[in-house]
């Protein structure tokens, strides 16, 4: 229904979808949202009585993690668009499991930063990165949700390119990229600033 | 013959129109379907908006009540209140043997920050912007609905769920969050500060969410319409400065609200996770709290950075709705149509960079503060431009003395008096006095509060035909702007002496204090214009309901003979607004008196002479 409407709406001046016009500017603000974050952590940085400790090691393989994840959505979004539907459904599977592994990862960085007694509570050094953190996982979850929801799609109707397949495909995939990137910002600055 | 005349409307969007095969795909029917699907989760931003519209004046009565709550407090502080006893139950404190009644002090507190909230937020954000929002962006840009329907009717469900939310904080035995409507920390940190900073302030919190993704869902919504949506031939330039104002109002929100979330979540996380990102050497009878190295400063920046850009959310619609009304009534083209939006843009951009002027106070360096009151002083360039257009557009006009006229020209006046006491705070050296007094509250009352809500009112007044196919009562609404106008200036004039004199805003009662014993009188003057105008606003709601069904009926399609598109569509719209197809824009929104024709609507094409002078140029 929704859709329909945005279709049928559509007057000249459409050079991009609405719905995916929508979504970059939803971006925009969760980048703001961010933004707010690291420069409360500059401006509280910056006042002194900060801990200093190194990132674990595992945060740059999660990274790792989710840049291949994002590559492997972008070759099955490729496939599907040139009719390789076990491509497709392949790589589609393996971003999501990538996706997953991502957090897995994650929360296997908190345990080590936990082990060398960075804790939540106590010294706000420590509490901005787990804050940061675990905000920006949440936004990934959302995004595997997507993935599980192209999944069941994928799986679940005939294979079939159409407008509108081809639309939520995107948006999925603008949204994966867009926390993959979110994510390498932080952290560079985490990296850089601490 | 004018050339209005020399038109035939439907015959001309007909053959001119936009042909989006609206009809063949027959969806109509499917949306016509049952009254729950029509008026509760409606798809069609026309019924939005009503929603928007209902809601706002709900929470607008509720918040008005409660200030005429407090200001009987303000101004008879030793009068029995023992009848509000039904209403407010334990609230009110009854003596056993003199059976006087006084307001508990907390719950005085939870008013004024529940008052402040209720109309910031619902009313003045939502209430506004969302009506207006969402009836005008897809009729006047020429579009059958919102980008996305469905999104949008979330928006308004959002809204109403931190309704819900924050109502039932109303009636927690601990009572609702009493820290002031902008939270600061500690007190909106430490459940243990106060006790409304327990479950008020986590109810508090859970509902703003749910607002911000209101204002989100919103505000994606609005940009996207705007820029995707519009019909043929409606290019940027040719908007009306409505569409202009809720455009550049959706983009700050979506820029600052986040960051009230970011504001938030850290909040949330001070007050159930231990961390002490706001808190630092707090004690608490005596005891000292673990929390170390946090700053409330944080939560100031956080908190204003969207705060300041909050004040313009609201009154950029406000300044919008304005300058549309204050045109169609003066029969006049808006002056300086560029200038308007670019001081509408330069505003917005502007607000951004001067929130630390709310906190001169809170011990930001000095040297810093002097950035802000450049910055801050620079706004008033941008807007005093605004103030000069309307002026000039009113100049020599043919002006129709109408109730959404009155109520646009009274804005002006509201925000020019509102305005220049910004000046004076926006200095840090005058602030040092005037900060946290009654000057304050008076300043951004009449800038912002009643401006805003005379914006809303010149809109409702104006456009009630198009929402409802009735006008509202023409006698009832001059009496309802008379008072209002009048009875502002009555209660927030005064309060600038107040504020002068170093009276601070906030406090329960002044008795203790031998230097505010002299305003004794200014403060029963004061309580009693707000009472008066209370009843105004009453008569207000009374005359809406009233003329919803009873009001005169709309006869013809374009009653206030305007130019813009929202008064090409039937009486009585349906969900996609136009019956066949969508008209061609051929000219700007401000077609009034030119070469002696009246008016001349969007739609109807440029005239031999007209395209000579454009190639002229
Ligand atoms: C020439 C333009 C303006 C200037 C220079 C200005 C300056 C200021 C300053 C410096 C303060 C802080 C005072 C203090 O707390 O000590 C203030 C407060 C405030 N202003 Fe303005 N202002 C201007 C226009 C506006 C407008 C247009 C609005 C709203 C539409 C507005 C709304 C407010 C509000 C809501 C507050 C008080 C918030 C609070 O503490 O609760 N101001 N203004
Ligand atoms: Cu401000």
């Amino acid at each position: 229904m929704e859709k329909s409407m945005t279709n049928k709406y559509y007057n000249t001046n459409n050079r991009i979808h609405p719905l995916k016009f929508a979504l970059w500017i939803g971006m925009a603000s969760i980048t703001m949202m961010f933004g707010a974050f690291t420069s409360a952590y500059v401006v509280r940085q910056a006042a002194g009585n900060w801990l200093e400790f190194p990132l674990p090691n595992i945060f740059f393989v999660s990274t790792a993690v989710l840049l291949i994840s994002s590559i492997l959505l972008h070759t099955s979004f490729r496939s599907f668009k040139s009719q390789k539907e076990n491509l497709y459904k392949f790589f589609l599977v393996g971003s999501f499991v990538l996706g997953v592994l991502f957090i897995v990862l994650q929360y296997e960085g908190w345990v080590r930063l936990f082990e060398i007694g960075v804790d939540l509570k106590g010294n706000p050094a420590g509490s901005f990165l787990y804050v940061i953190t675990g905000i920006h996982a949440l936004h990934v979850i959302g995004g595997i949700v997507a993935l599980i929801i192209a999944m069941i799609n994928a799986f679940s109707l005939k294979f079939k390119i159409t407008d509108k397949r081809i639309i939520n495909f995107e948006l999925t995939l603008h949204y994966w990229h867009f926390v993959d990137l979110l994510w390498v910002y932080l952290l560079i600055f985490l990296y850089l600033s601490r | 013959m004018s050339l209005v005349k020399t038109f035939d409307e439907e015959v001309l969007i007909e053959e001119q129109g936009f042909d989006d095969h609206f009809h063949e795909h027959h969806h109509e029917d499917k949306y016509k379907s049952s009254f729950i699907f029509k008026y509760i989760f409606s798809l069609d931003h026309k019924i939005i908006a009503r929603q928007f519209l209902f809601t706002g004046i709900f929470w607008a009565l509720i918040g008005a009540a409660m200030s005429v709550i407090f200001r009987l407090q303000l101004g008879f502080p030793d009068e029995s209140v023992a009848w509000l006893k039904p209403f407010l139950g334990r609230w009110i404190m009854i003596n056993e043997e003199t059976g006087m009644g006084t307001l508990d002090p907390q719950f005085y507190y939870a008013l004024v920050t529940m008052h402040g909230t209720i109309i910031v937020f619902f009313v003045l954000t939502a209430g506004l912007s969302g009506t207006f929002s969402n009836l005008l962006i897809p009729l006047q840009i020429g579009a059958r609905d919102m980008a996305s329907p469905l999104l949008n009717m979330l928006s308004y469900w959002f809204f109403f769920l931190a309704g819900v939310v924050m109502f039932f904080s109303l009636f927690l035995s601990t009572g609702p969050f009493s820290g002031g409507w902008v939270a600061y920390p500690p007190l909106s940190a430490l459940p243990q500060a106060s006790s409304g900073s327990g479950a008020g302030m986590t109810l508090w919190l859970v509902s703003l969410t749910f607002f911000v993704v209101s204002v989100l869902l919103g505000g994606i919504n609005y940009i996207t319409t705007v820029l995707n949506l519009r019909t043929k031939g409606m290019s940027l330039w040719k908007m009306p400065l409505t569409i202009w104002s809720f455009f550049i109002t959706a983009i700050i929100g979506l820029l600052s609200f986040p960051v009230l979330v970011s504001g938030f979540f850290l909040l949330m996380s001070d007050r159930s996770l231990g961390t002490s990102f706001y808190l630092s050497d707090i004690f608490i009878n005596g005891q000292a709290l673990d929390y170390v190295g946090g700053s409330p400063i944080l939560y100031q920046h956080l908190f204003w950075f969207l705060g300041h850009p909050e004040v313009y959310i609201i009154i950029l619609p406000a300044m919008g709705i304005v300058s549309e009304v204050l045109s169609v009534h003066a029969r006049k083209p808006i002056f300086g149509y560029k200038a308007m939006v670019y001081s509408i843009a330069s505003i917005a951009f502007l607000s951004f960079i001067v929130w630390a002027h709310h906190m001169f106070m809170s011990g930001v360096n000095p040297f810093i503060s002097n950035f802000f009151v450049v910055f801050t002083l620079i706004i008033a360039v941008p807007s005093a431009v605004k103030v000069f257009n309307w002026i000039t557009t009113l100049w020599g006009g043919s002006i129709r003395l109408n109730s959404p006229m009155l109520f646009a020209i009274g804005f002006v006046s509201l925000f020019i008096s509102g305005g220049l006491t910004g000046i004076f705070l926006g200095n840090s050296a005058l602030d040092i006095q005037l900060h946290d007094t009654y000057f304050v509250v008076a300043h951004f009352h009449i800038v912002m509060g009643v401006a805003a809500f005379f914006g809303m009112f010149a809109g409702i007044y104006h456009w009630f035909p198009k929402m409802f196919g009735r006008f509202m009562n023409e006698t009832l609404g001059r009496i309802h702007f008379w008072i209002t106008l009048i009875g502002a200036y009555m209660i927030f004039w005064p309060m600038h002496y107040l504020g002068m004199a170093g009276v601070p805003r906030r406090y329960y009662r002044f008795d203790s204090f031998d230097a505010f014993g002299q305003f004794t009188t200014m403060n029963e003057f004061i309580t009693i214009a707000a009472i008066i105008v209370f009843f105004a606003q009453v008569l207000f709601v009374v005359n809406f309901i009233w003329s919803i069904n009873h009001g005169k009926e709309q006869t013809t399609k374009n009653p206030w003979l305007a130019t813009t598109l929202e008064w090409t569509t039937p009486i009585k719209a349906g969900h996609g607004n136009w019956e066949g197809n969508i008209p061609t824009v051929h000219r700007w929104a401000y077609d009034y008196g030119k070469d002696g024709e009246d008016y001349i609507p969007q739609y109807i094409p440029l005239t031999e002479k007209e395209k000579a002078e454009i190639d002229n140029h």
